[in-house]
């Protein structure tokens, strides 16, 4: 026997026969992959179809302008239902050999599925490549200002299904207020204060008097449909040229950025509202995980006792941050009427507020993933635009399921078992 | 710097947690508070670091009045808490745990991690300390979580130092360690409250002692005084330390483990190729530092785990894949290491709770329905004979003590012909009187022939109740060694050194 010293290590074990890891076969991500390999050879080679599919890749207004793609749709269809079945192979041989599928080659995968299905539903028609971009990144907007306010309004610890009202209070003040002044920059702030009152009754209920915090968010949600669906109808509606038609944001060519092949367009060619988001996404994710108020406000969210014994005060931290939160998503509201539609209408935010929360999970409470997460959900309603106005063969209803579907697989399939905030959705009570 | 508390009362409700406590700490000096769980020290220290806000009394340091609104003003005041449930954020480095709460920033506010790096390397290196600025706390073991938290409060200038039953989450090396550790901070001028229950340790780092019983000063002791006089005055009566038991007469094997692993669903090994035999009329204790398996060694006997492999058979009979309720009937006994969380229902009546494990069956259910009038008859036998004091058998679990509660668990799993008895941490947080009753009833169930299995974290337990100890470290078994075994042998197993000369009897 040793003698122990005061080191931190204790002494070592004696010799491992067996790792302390143990490889637990997960076929998962095999079995969905095996799924859509069937869906696509189904898709694109049993019921292919003949004729050459076009991808526009340049607007007319471009200055650099690239040439149309232009895909034999049989054949397309018969390479990628290849390269799928590889895949599929391939994560088979790697469950086998112990290892993980990467996340790239799951990438690579729906990125293939995905040109082959738009290459088969565009046989003999052409797709518009930036603004089928274009009119995703316009309605993830309200997604993503959305998630990133979810996004800190859980890591703080208070669960937020309140942001479907806080959009919708949004929509309507910005409109209200906007028309009224005809300044859309006030229309701005109304919807930001719009959605921090709706974050401050779920703050109050939540945090002083420990309501649970789903039931009180989904009275919030009710209670503002309630609210704007009467006051659109007995106020606005019929002093509508007054009190409903908002001044719109102008669209902003940013030099140089905005000629960039492909991108520029759908990035560069935004009204302020979205530059604004581009701004708050950089902003909350570097506050968040570098500066002093995100490393308390995780704290709160993940620990809240041991924030409250080096000196945090939780319940205005809570607070406060879910009122912040609130008036991003706020922001998201006025996009509504001040950037895309030009008018409020009756619970015209139609549930972006669920899809901005499964953003937040899907996006694993990180603001540069939740964006991402809102971008592909935005892309999914998009799509189902697009095709229906090129005319394709699936059947219209089938594809205004196809946001849904994506966030259901999404988040049941694709994330699994992610770790949330650990105090997300526990009131904290002090004895 | 000197500490005083004069007169402090804080109640609960209707409970008088603390009565006009006094307690002077002088500077330099470490102060031990004693007491049984329950006796209120925790609550003291609450009241202490602005965390409870007491009813009467004031704190003094140095002689000046202090208010504390919150954790943060006593903070401020040079007061540092070690929690008994450490109040480190999991997800965090080390160094983002230390600047918590007074962050350094740089230009743009951002957070500035090179200056907490080198503050929490300073301090490791001042008290030997080995701890990565950068690791994520919860990848740490709990000794080393526990210097962080030692280093958070150094880290703020704490001139008191509170430890909270500190030595609970640590082996007895590790014990021995942070008694170093103690030692260095107190010759650096820090003022040490150091709260526990266990004797050995009090006398062996203390330079005075204060004993709490129900929330008042029952008296002051020297580190000179015997275990039984520091007992007496802890309990307020005079106190058997050991166990009456015979030696045991041990029969044939009736549980065997054969190359049991566990794996939790990420993979990683909770047990690891474990085996060992149980005979009848034994007790078999398994001791290890919390965390190193034992819980999901005794999750896998009962069926609880889903990652099993290897054989479990009892009395020649396959226990593995089998669901809980299948293991119960056939003959398995079992107390929870939480009994709140899976021992009982604290909403439910005492006579619901004895019924728990028999709720779809004769003889307590008959087509449906539950037999009222024979559960109240039983109910009333076992409240009996297992001295349960309550109002009666129609009380809700959850207004029991903690000693009263164990004794229900104990008397449902008792009350059924048992095959093997399983008990994990059987007297966590009971007061001495309980913990005598419950050691007689586990004897005498061994006694009754009863293959008997304890796990326990406290080595006192252990050495008192065991015929056989099985140690186990990070989910292997380090060794099976006789009941006697000296606690020296027993602390380093506990820290994964095999016995000399035996080698590993797995």
């Amino acid at each position: 026997m040793s003698t122990v010293t005061p080191v931190v290590q204790p002494a070592a074990p004696t010799a491992p026969e067996t790792p302390d890891f143990e490889f637990v076969k997960s076929w998962k991500v095999t079995i969905a992959l095996s799924i859509f390999t069937v869906f696509g050879i189904l898709l694109l080679v049993v019921f292919g179809r003949d004729g050459i599919s076009t991808m526009r890749l340049s607007t007319s207004s471009d200055l650099i302008q690239l040439p149309d793609v232009e895909l034999p749709t049989r054949l397309t269809g018969i390479v990628i239902s290849v390269l799928l079945l590889l895949i599929t192979a391939a994560s088979v041989w790697l469950v086998q050999a112990q290892a993980k599928a990467p996340i790239w080659l799951i990438s690579v995968f729906a990125v293939l599925l995905l040109i082959g299905f738009l290459s088969w539903a565009a046989a003999d028609k052409a797709i518009p490549v930036p603004g089928l971009l274009f009119g995703s990144l316009s309605l993830a907007v309200p997604l993503i200002f959305g998630a990133l306010g979810g996004v800190i309004s859980e890591r703080v610890g208070v669960v937020n299904i309140a942001i479907e009202g806080q959009l919708l209070a949004g929509a309507f003040t910005s409109a209200m207020v906007a028309s009224l002044t005809q300044q859309p920059l006030l229309g701005l702030l109304a919807a930001m204060l719009a959605g921090v009152l709706v974050s401050m009754v779920l703050a109050a209920f939540s945090i002083k008097y420990f309501v649970d915090q789903v039931i009180v968010g989904v009275v919030l949600n009710v209670l503002v449909v309630g609210l704007t669906g009467f006051l659109y109808s007995q106020v606005m509606a019929p002093n509508a040229e007054l009190l409903n038609q908002p001044p719109r944001f102008e669209r902003i060519n940013i030099p140089l950025l905005s000629e960039i092949p492909i991108i520029g367009p759908v990035f560069f060619r935004q009204t302020l509202i979205v530059y604004i988001m581009y701004v708050a996404v950089a902003v909350v994710f570097y506050g968040i995980f570098h500066t002093k108020w995100g490393l308390r406000l995780r704290s709160v969210g993940e620990h809240p006792q041991a924030a409250d014994t080096v000196g945090i005060n939780v319940a205005s931290t809570r607070f406060w941050n879910v009122s912040i939160a609130g008036a991003i998503v706020g922001l998201g509201g006025a996009y509504f009427t001040l950037g895309s539609v030009g008018a409020f209408g009756k619970e015209m935010t139609a549930g972006a507020g669920f899809i901005a929360l499964a953003a937040v999970i899907f996006g694993r409470w990180d603001p540069i993933r939740a964006t991402l997460a809102a971008l592909l959900f935005g892309f999914a309603s998009n799509l189902q635009n697009v095709l229906s106005i090129i005319g394709s063969p699936v059947p219209s209803e089938f594809m205004l399921m196809l946001p849904y579907l994506v966030t259901i697989f999404a988040v049941a399939g694709l994330v699994g078992q992610s770790r949330g905030p650990a105090a997300s959705g526990k009131p904290y009570i002090k004895s | 710097m000197k500490l005083e508390l004069r007169g402090i009362t804080k109640k609960f409700g209707a409970l008088v947690a603390n009565d006009h406590i006094n307690l002077t700490v002088e500077a330099g000096e470490i102060h031990a508070l004693l007491g049984e769980n329950g006796a209120g020290k925790s609550t003291l220290m609450n009241v202490l670091y602005g965390l409870y806000r007491a009813e009467e009394g004031e704190i003094l340091l140095d002689d000046v009045v202090q208010h504390f609104a919150g954790p943060g003003d006593a903070m401020a005041a040079g007061i540092g808490m070690v929690h008994q449930h450490f109040m480190l954020i999991p997800v965090f480095t080390v160094a983002e745990n230390v600047m918590l709460g007074h962050e350094d920033t740089r230009t743009g506010g951002r957070l500035d991690l090179v200056a907490a790096r080198k503050r929490v390397r300073e301090i490791s290196d001042r008290f030997g300390f080995d701890v990565d600025p950068d690791a994520l706390v919860e990848d740490l073991p709990v000794g080393v979580q526990q210097r962080v938290e030692i280093i958070k409060a150094v880290s703020r200038d704490a001139k008191v130092l509170v430890f909270d039953e500190p030595t609970a989450v640590l082996t007895p090396q590790e014990t021995d360690e942070l008694m170093v550790i103690m030692r260095q901070l107190k010759e650096a001028g820090t003022s040490i409250v150091f709260i526990t229950h266990k004797l050995r340790e009090v006398r062996a780092v203390a330079d005075r002692i204060t004993v709490i019983r129900l929330g008042a000063v029952v008296g002051e002791a020297s580190p000179t005084a015997t275990n039984v006089e520091l007992a007496t005055l802890m309990v307020g009566r005079a106190v058997d330390l050991t166990v009456d038991k015979a030696p045991a007469t041990p029969g044939d094997a009736a549980l065997s483990v054969r190359n049991l692993t566990v794996l939790d669903p990420r993979g990683q090994v909770l047990v690891n190729n474990v085996s060992f035999e149980v005979h009848k009329g034994e007790i078999l204790a398994i001791a290890g530092v919390q965390g190193n398996g034992q819980t999901e060694l005794t999750e896998a006997l009962m069926g609880l785990q889903p990652r099993v492999s290897g054989e479990i058979t009892l009395d020649g009979k396959s226990l593995r894949g089998h669901s809980v309720r299948q293991v119960l009937e056939a003959g398995v006994g079992f107390i929870p290491e939480d009994r709140n969380e899976d021992g009982l229902v604290g909403e439910f009546t005492i006579a619901e709770n004895l019924m728990l494990d028999r709720s779809n069956d004769e003889p307590f259910v008959k087509r449906w329905n539950v037999q009222r009038a024979l559960l109240a008859k039983f109910a009333g036998e076992k409240v009996r004979e297992f001295d349960v004091r309550s109002q009666g058998i129609d009380t809700p679990v959850g207004r029991l003590s903690g000693g009263n509660q164990q004794k229900v668990v104990l008397a449902r799993e008792l009350s059924r012909d048992l095959r093997l008895f399983v008990a994990a941490q059987p007297t966590r947080g009971l007061d001495v009187g309980s913990i005598e009753f419950v050691h007689e009833r586990i004897v005498a169930t061994r006694d009754a022939g009863t293959p008997v299995i304890v796990i326990s974290t406290e080595l006192d337990e252990v050495a008192a109740l065991a015929d056989r100890i099985m140690v186990m470290y990070r989910g292997r078994i380090v060794g099976i060694v006789p009941g006697d075994t000296p606690r020296a042998v027993l602390g380093l197993m506990m820290a994964g050194e095999a016995p000399a000369g035996e080698g590993a009897a797995a």
